[in-house]
């Protein structure tokens, strides 16, 4: 079961104090450029796991620990946040 | 979006079950009373939080199906081995408590603004909520902009929000009500010709619903001319 980047804009929020869904991510794999709300979302398992909607490569995970939320980015090449 | 709001502390608020209303044998429409509400916008998403009686807990984000202004409200279509789903179609009752994380999102979200660019939503299925939020919210404030809703639906006791959106275009993939005028069948390129803004109007697409619909549609508009960046799309399962 999957989703999209859209369902993910409160863990997004919490993590960034903002909103990302209007971010665009550039995926470190294959270079394609769109905002997260169009990232493939996977949030069965301990983590949600962000991919590339083009190759399937994993831009993002974010777990949700007690006290903190550790995030993994090793899959963006660039991450650009409008201001 | 006003240089406040731009730095967002989320903390989950507690809500209480104000009005449940059945919308379709799969759906229904659950009004939510939400001390400190901060407002929405068409579009826009809340997490809902349940905790069990052993503490186990379960989020999970809905589409706001209010419009702007008016109590939040989500619209919960039934997932079958879904986790949450079925306990709030089928099991809450006003006056239950859950929890409430919202809102938020920013990508699928519309508001009247100049220029006027006509605005066509597609949805698929349950992806209509959002869309039904923009549709309320762009005919409450009166807004000029042209908006047209395609959507998308098997059969005719499965159309959420029959009422308000009779005067739309409604799509059945597998059943028609007696005497329709279209085949049951899905949204296609000749259909959409006949409904869709042309490209040269500037359009803005928003598009809901199940992944493959998404993908079709999606490719299916970009075919008529409309610029990829001008397709919002939301999309689950």
């Amino acid at each position: 079961m999957h989703v999209d980047g859209n369902a993910a804009a409160g863990l997004l929020t919490q993590v960034f104090a903002r909103d990302m869904t209007g971010a665009h991510g550039t995926c470190g794999s294959c270079g394609h450029n769109g905002p997260l709300a169009e990232a493939v979302v996977y949030g069965e398992a301990a983590g949600t796991v962000f991919r590339c909607p083009t190759c399937d490569n994993v831009l993002m995970t974010l777990v949700e620990a007690p006290g903190r939320i550790l995030a993994r980015l090793a899959g963006l090449r660039w991450l650009a946040v409008p201001i | 979006m006003a240089p406040a709001a731009l730095l967002q502390r989320l903390t989950w608020l507690p809500a209480v079950i104000a009005e449940a209303r059945a919308e379709t044998p799969q759906a229904r429409t659950l009004v939510l009373d939400v001390p400190g509400w901060p407002g929405h916008r068409a579009g826009q998403h809340v997490d809902v939080r349940l905790t069990a009686g052993d503490g186990y807990q379960a989020v999970r984000s809905y589409s706001l199906a209010s419009a702007p202004g008016e109590q939040p409200a989500i619209t919960v279509a039934r997932v079958a081995d879904g986790e949450v789903s079925p306990y709030l179609v089928d099991v809450a009752r006003p006056g239950d408590r859950v929890e409430i994380r919202g809102p938020v999102g920013g990508y699928f979200v519309w508001e009247p603004a100049m220029p006027y660019r006509p605005v066509l939503l597609v949805g698929g299925g349950s992806g209509v909520v959002p869309l039904r939020s923009i549709l309320r919210h762009h005919r409450q404030s009166a807004d000029p902009t042209p908006m047209r809703l395609v959507y998308s639906v098997r059969a005719p006791e499965l159309v959420i929000y029959r009422e308000e959106l009779q005067a739309e275009h409604l799509v059945y993939t597998r059943t028609t009500p007696p005497g329709w005028p279209r085949p049951a069948g899905h949204i296609d390129q000749g259909l959409l010709r006949e409904v869709a803004w042309p490209p040269v109007d500037s359009p803005l697409a928003y598009v809901c619903g199940p992944t493959a619909f998404v993908e079709h549609l999606s490719g299916a508009l970009l075919d008529l001319g409309y610029r990829a960046g001008d397709i919002r799309t939301e999309r689950y399962g």
